[in-house]
């Protein structure tokens, strides 16, 4: 079976120009173009501190898939049971939630986690099963099993610690929030004044210091912590050449076994910790099928970010921000339209005239006018196109930036043993 | 063992290997709930009644047909994660034609069938063209269409369907366009569907696809070594694009017994899932026909069998899924562990035949 995730070899390997473009910059002309979007269609609520909540808390379940992807990819193992170890996680969140409170819920969602990386890692790396194989009964397993023990383990549950039902356990103690006074309130009251760029400044701050979760933060620093791992101890570069070319790494001396397990072990923990959120934090508690989707999205989210951590979380906070939209009011959702219209044109015109990469170019730059054509024709967007919003930006990103993406090269590729010879 | 033996064994073996296991695994999850796993497999074993199999007879009709549009692209490697998408739009499209009876009778029947095909390869067809051009794995991009597919029918039906009890639906087909079906087990059991024929049809034409012409075996080829099949001439691009288009027409097809038989509209009891369903069965059945088809009637047994499991022994049939998944997993972890004993049981007999030819060799210089 085919394993190649995302991209066809497309090597890259050199720090281009691309890599050294001042960051700042291009965060400063977001700013300043989403500031000047929401002055000009006075819909406010595109980064309200309420809107950058909810986009937050969409973001981190994705995020932490996104991270258990890299972790398991970068060792060259392809986790499509993201899914299914998410889900693991919801129910592992609410049972341990309900009997000892949330933080032993918290390892309770690792624990069952890790549960669906153990499954991954004896059938790919002990038994060399197909990985996308091996995922996708993962997922179905997952499924059955939560739905089942959930209607065996819940439905009898009724008390000041939840209520059961045969579906879902509601009511569940939350990990603490940390809200960091007179920063908070200050911050709330200036991004109510809609300023150009300092109300929406005052707003992420807002955001980030009103009613965080200590999951939130927690995600957050898992995202320097693999970053650090992977890229700046021996363990990780280890883990990562087998990732690339488990045979060269073994002649050297690496034990390629127990450094895929370990990659897939840390990835379950990450998305069954991603599941735990959703039946923790996201929502007042577990209902069975409750990920709906999302581990495909953090893997996709992955993908997007170049299988990096500061990619997976761009690629994650776009889909947790769109995610967050569905909740929003239509006018606001309009609003966009202007914004992504714009930016496709910019990027367009940037690929015309830089990159003189014209027919990819122009296709983009039609979408941006049909995006623009379409913000200017119409005062709402239906509601079901949001929620498909964050699939097509997908499609679209591997469609136009898959060239420059790049998978470890040994991904998704079977290894056995002394197979260096 | 003679190699014929071994062959045999190989292929009965691994599927044995994983019921077993799968039965096993089930079992123990019954018994972590603290039910009783020998209500638990008495309820599975019944005998069925005369509903019952007519009922698995109509599911194997449609989960084989999944099988099929998933096993056309693992054939040659392509992950086709998408048939539940495309089978979700082209049942959706093709009650919709049928619906509005364009045409008489049951050439209504054939121009919906027809619209299915088109809609289901057609969607297909968008994840074989950005692989090929554009480098995009298939699987996240199906992947991304199932969501997207499923989204626009959403909104299709609830801005433009009719509004039918707590939900919306198509427009019915008309009552010429029907098919009454065949009362194998009496007038009182129901009927098997008429368009279950589709899937014999279907599996043949597989069966003779793959086997009997070029272009099966260029698939084939493709799937095995990619390399040889460039060298050898096999134009890898394009059959990328119509194994994916001929997926995604089986995949249209997978309702299609259901909608003329049964349903008539497209709308809430909508059966979803069979997509992932299919992926299952193919691997189960190796991609082979015949072995599809006994998946599909072992996952159409498991799934009608469980209904009365809530009833009977307090069981959530959830728990069938499980097995499912389990059977799965198994069964492709035992077809590798018989494979690698073979090749390693093969390289001996090698090793032993060349040592006795030295052998020999220094007898005859002695």
């Amino acid at each position: 079976m085919t394993t190649s995730l995302g991209t066809e070899r497309a090597p890259r390997p050199v720090r281009t120009a691309a890599s050294r473009r001042p960051w700042w910059l291009i965060a400063l002309a977001v700013l300043v173009s989403v500031s000047t979007v929401r002055v000009l269609t006075e819909a406010h609520e595109i980064d309200s501190p309420g809107s950058l909540r909810a986009a937050i808390i969409a973001t981190c379940p994705i995020l932490l898939a996104a991270l258990g992807g890299l972790w398991s990819e970068r060792s060259g193992v392809v986790n499509i049971g993201l899914e299914g170890q998410m889900l693991l996680g919801t129910w592992g969140a609410a049972y341990f939630t309900y009997w000892y409170g949330p933080y032993v819920g918290l390892l309770g969602a690792i624990a069952f986690g890790v549960l669906g990386g153990i499954i991954h890692g004896i059938a790919t790396v002990t038994f060399g099963v197909d990985h996308i194989v091996s995922g996708v009964a993962l997922n179905t397993i997952a499924l059955g099993l939560t739905t089942f023990l959930a209607e065996a383990y819940f439905s009898d549950l009724n008390s000041e610690f939840g209520r059961g039902g045969a579906q879902q356990l509601t009511g569940l103690e939350k990990p603490g929030v940390i809200t960091i006074p007179g920063i908070s309130e200050w911050a709330n009251d200036l991004a109510a004044q809609h300023y150009f760029i300092i109300s929406d400044i005052a707003s992420v701050i807002a955001a980030l210091t009103t009613r965080v979760s200590v999951v939130t933060i927690l995600t957050f620093l898992l995202v320097v912590v693999t970053a650090l791992v992977l890229w700046r101890t021996r363990f990780g570069l280890r883990l990562r050449s087998c990732g690339e070319n488990p045979q060269a790494a073994e002649s050297l001396g690496v034990n390629v076994i127990f450094h895929k397990y370990a990659a897939v072990l840390v990835s379950g923990g990450l998305a069954g910790l991603g599941g735990g959120y959703l039946a923790l934090v996201s929502s007042p508690g577990f209902h069975v099928n409750q990920t709906n989707g999302r581990g495909y999205i953090g893997l996709a989210a992955m993908i997007f970010g170049n299988w990096r951590p500061g990619g997976a979380l761009m690629g994650a906070g776009m889909f947790g921000y769109t995610d967050s939209l569905r909740l929003r009011d239509p006018s606001t959702i309009h609003a966009l339209l202007l914004l992504v219209g714009f930016w496709l044109v910019v990027i367009a015109a940037w690929m015309i005239w830089r990159s003189k990469k014209t027919t990819s170019g122009l296709v983009l730059g039609a979408f941006g006018v049909g995006f623009l054509l379409w913000y200017f024709t119409t005062e709402t967007v239906p509601a079901d196109f949001t929620s498909m919003t964050p699939y097509v930006a997908t499609l679209l990103v591997l469609a136009f930036a898959s060239q420059r993406l790049r998978m470890p090269k040994a991904d998704g590729q079977i290894y056995r043993k002394g197979s260096a010879g | 063992m003679s190699p014929i033996v071994r062959r045999i064994a190989q292929s009965v073996l691994a599927p044995l290997i994983a019921v077993v296991a799968a039965m096993i695994i089930t079992s123990f999850v019954v018994a972590i709930a603290g039910s009783s796993i020998s209500d638990f497999w008495s309820v599975m074993f019944t005998a069925p009644d005369g509903r019952d199999w007519v009922n698995i007879i109509n599911q194997t009709s449609m989960i084989f047909l999944a099988g099929l549009a998933a096993a056309i692209g693992f054939r040659m490697n392509l992950f086709n994660i998408g048939v539940e998408g495309q089978y979700t739009l082209a049942s959706y499209a093709a009650a919709l034609v049928a619906g509005y009876a364009f045409f008489p009778g049951k050439l209504n029947v054939l121009v919906a069938i027809a619209v299915a095909v088109v809609v289901g390869a057609a969607w297909a067809g968008i994840a074989g063209v950005l692989k090929v051009t554009r480098g995009v794995s298939e699987v996240i991009s199906t992947i991304m269409l199932n969501a997207i597919a499923i989204t626009i029918v959403g909104y299709l039906l609830s801005n433009h369907g009719e509004q039918y009890g707590q939900g919306r639906r198509t427009e019915p087909i008309p009552e010429s366009s029907m098919f009454e079906g065949f009362f194998l087990f009496g007038d009182k059991n129901g009927a098997v569907w008429t368009l279950a024929i589709i899937a014999v049809l279907a599996g043949v034409g597989f069966s003779v696809l793959i086997n009997r012409t070029r272009f099966g075996f260029d698939l084939r080829a493709t799937g095995m070594n990619e390399d040889a099949a460039v060298a050898s001439g096999v134009k890898v691009k394009r059959m990328v694009v119509i194994a994916m288009l001929l997926s995604g027409a089986v995949a249209g097809l997978i309702w299609m017994p259901a909608l003329f038989g049964d349903a008539h509209y497209y709308g809430p009891p909508f059966q979803a899932g069979l997509g992932f369903t299919g992926i299952a069965v193919a691997l189960l059945g190796r991609n082979r026909p015949f072995g599809i088809a006994l998946g599909a009637a072992l996952f159409a047994w498991l799934s009608i069998q469980a209904n009365p499991l809530t009833l009977v022994a307090d069981i959530s049939p959830s728990v069938v899924q499980i097995t499912q998944g389990v059977v799965v997993l198994a069964v492709v972890i035992a077809y590798e562990v018989v494979r690698r004993r073979s090749v390693a049981a093969e390289q001996r007999a090698l090793r032993a035949a060349l040592d006795q030819q030295s052998a020999e060799k220094k007898e005859a210089t002695a």
